[in-house]
């Protein structure tokens, strides 16, 4: 059997590539799926958890967890789409109306 | 594997079901009733806050634990549904002529508004990680659309994607917080991390350590304290008016809610480690805020910077970490809706449709052609500076001797010095308004009756919490979580 730290290991790897994508990426849309990366990262250090602990608790969260990155999906891509509408482009480096 | 249903105790989630019903019944009201109810939607929702602030008053007294440990109604977070619920009634009387000038009149955004204060109560009453979490989202998701509301302004759409991006990856650092949290003491329970804690070698627990600090990062980012405050500035001055005055409002003291009961309830055995960092933060907040609000001239901007900085006066009381800390920070709260949101309203009646006006220099002369105006903006700002007799004197006078009670001398006279600070770009606003000269024409204001209404209350929480704070502060010490 794979010994469960190997699992936690896996997520923090998972969540280190999430934040170093959306830190290093340009497009909206990558750094939306980074972030939804991260919280996958979280959802499998919860059932790890879960499972070492032997509790349902973490296996709730995760349920939770993902329904609100399914309304946070739906919410993110209609400000992109809104974004794209009035801008034409979806590169955050174009966000710039705004400074200091 | 059995599982119990626990007993439902609807009465402690009343004032949040009650909103829910408000804003399902706005939106409804709004798709089927449009002609006969298009003005009549903000009654609606006033209606509904309300009721729920009625409900509210019958929950002060006892600590009531329902739905097996996982929310509770205790004085603490019935202090902050008061809070939630003022700040979102007057945003809503601000909004009424508003969002009709803006031409964004839509049902939804009174639904958004109530949905985010359902949030923020479940937030404030949220005893478990689980819920604290779920109040977060149904937060931050409806302020998010809120944020990008004037869907065909380019300013907004960046204003809400920007908000949208760094709060999505903040939440994610939270959560792995709390999955350390959880992973380190089996429980998502509060009150059960503190009994583990208190039992268990805890400072040696580099999974404890983690989750406090990535916790410090999720909470940092929604109270927008320096270094994760990047996005204040930029959502504050894209966002309609009115709702950022309603982010600087309800959603920051809903983080404060969270914080304090997370860090004081939960991780007092942290202390000696997580007091050192929130000392930091909260000199890096406020000194940040206070310098950088000096060099602006977009007044939401400036108000942005200064709401950074009123943050870091609340992380004070955190790190003080004492039972006059809480009370002084409820009463800060407090205070600093009525300045604040009163302020932004002035913003809104000098704004133009297409948000003009909004440069500090565009108040020149204010106080020869609207005087009276031109006091009501005043005195929000002595206030918002600190000057007695006004609200906001009486808060930092509360956080600044918690911080001192508690030993923390050195912090309360930075505090006070970064006051001195923050007096120079408050007073800026009124230098322009009595000794500068107009530069342009004032048109006739377009005062609304709501608008006028939304005015005096702030004017008047203002005035009242400044000479008559006694009561407030009885009620917000029988309010601390520690004892």
């Amino acid at each position: 059997m794979i010994p469960l730290s190997w699992y936690l290991i896996l997520s923090g790897i998972l969540f280190t590539i999430g934040v170093i994508g959306v830190l290093t990426r340009r497009n909206a849309i990558v750094i939306f799926m980074c972030i939804e990366l991260m919280l996958n990262a979280v959802n499998l250090a919860f059932v790890t958890f879960s499972r070492q602990l032997n509790s349902m608790d973490g296996q709730i969260f995760v349920f939770f967890i993902m329904t609100v990155a399914a309304a946070e999906a739906a919410v993110g891509l209609a400000i992109i789409v809104a974004l794209f509408r009035n801008k034409g482009s979806v590169n955050v480096d174009d966000m710039n109306l705004m400074k200091w | 594997m059995e599982i119990t249903i626990p007993p439902f105790d609807i009465k402690s989630i009343a004032p949040i079901i009650i909103m829910t019903i408000a804003g399902i019944v706005v939106l409804m009201a709004d798709v089927f009733f449009k002609r006969a109810l298009k003005d009549k939607l903000a009654y609606l929702s006033l209606i509904g806050i309300i009721i729920a602030g009625v409900v509210t008053f019958t929950q002060i007294g006892p600590t009531v634990y329902s739905f097996s440990d996982t929310f509770v109604v205790d004085n603490y977070s019935v202090f902050f549904n008061f809070i939630f619920l003022v700040s979102t009634a007057i945003v809503i009387l601000m909004s009424v002529s508003y969002i009709k000038q803006e031409g964004i009149n839509y049902g939804e955004y009174y639904t958004l508004i109530l949905f985010a204060t359902m949030g923020m109560m479940l937030m404030a009453g949220g005893s478990d990680l689980i819920t604290i979490f779920l109040g977060l989202e149904i937060m931050s998701i409806s302020l998010y659309v809120l944020a990008g509301f004037r869907r065909n302004r380019l300013d907004s759409n960046e204003a809400s994607l920007k908000y949208f991006l760094l709060g999505a990856f903040a939440t994610g650092f939270l959560l792995y917080g709390i999955a350390m949290l959880y992973g380190a003491t089996g429980t998502t329970n509060i009150k059960e991390i503190a009994a583990f804690l208190a039992n268990n070698p805890a400072l040696s627990n580099p999974m404890i350590i983690m989750g406090s600090s990535l916790l410090i990062i999720g909470f940092g980012f929604k109270i927008a304290c320096v270094p994760f405050h990047k996005w204040t500035p930029d959502v504050y001055e894209g966002a309609p008016t009115a709702i950022t005055a309603f982010l600087s409002a309800g959603p920051k003291a809903a983080a404060f809610a969270v914080f304090f009961r997370v860090f004081l309830v939960s991780l007092p055995a942290l202390e000696p480690k997580w007091s050192m960092i929130l000392w930091v933060l909260a000199v890096l907040t406020m000194t940040v805020g206070n310098v950088v609000a000096i060099a602006q001239t977009n007044i939401k901007r400036m108000l942005a910077y200064s709401s950074i900085a009123h943050a870091g006066y609340a992380l004070i009381a955190i790190v003080a970490a004492n039972s006059l800390g809480t009370a002084s920070m409820l009463f800060y709260m407090l205070a600093y809706i009525f300045m604040n949101l009163g302020a932004f309203a002035v913003v809104i009646v000098l704004g133009r449709k297409g948000e003009e006006n909004l440069m500090i220099e565009d108040y020149n002369g204010l106080g020869y052609k609207h005087p009276l105006l031109a006091i009501t903006m005043s005195i929000f700002m002595f206030s918002l500076a600190g000057i007695p007799p006004l609200a906001g004197f009486v808060g930092k006078f509360y956080i600044f001797s918690a911080a001192i009670k508690s030993g923390y001398v050195v912090l309360a006279v930075i505090g006070v010095l970064n006051s001195v600070v923050a007096v120079y770009y408050y007073l800026r606003v009124t230098v322009a308004m009595y000794m500068k000269p107009p530069e342009r024409e004032f048109a006739p204001l377009s005062l609304s009756p709501y608008m006028i209404v939304a005015l005096i209350i702030s004017i008047w929480g203002t005035i009242h919490l400044g000479i008559f704070p006694a009561r407030i502060i009885e009620f917000a010490q029988k309010s601390t979580l520690l004892y």
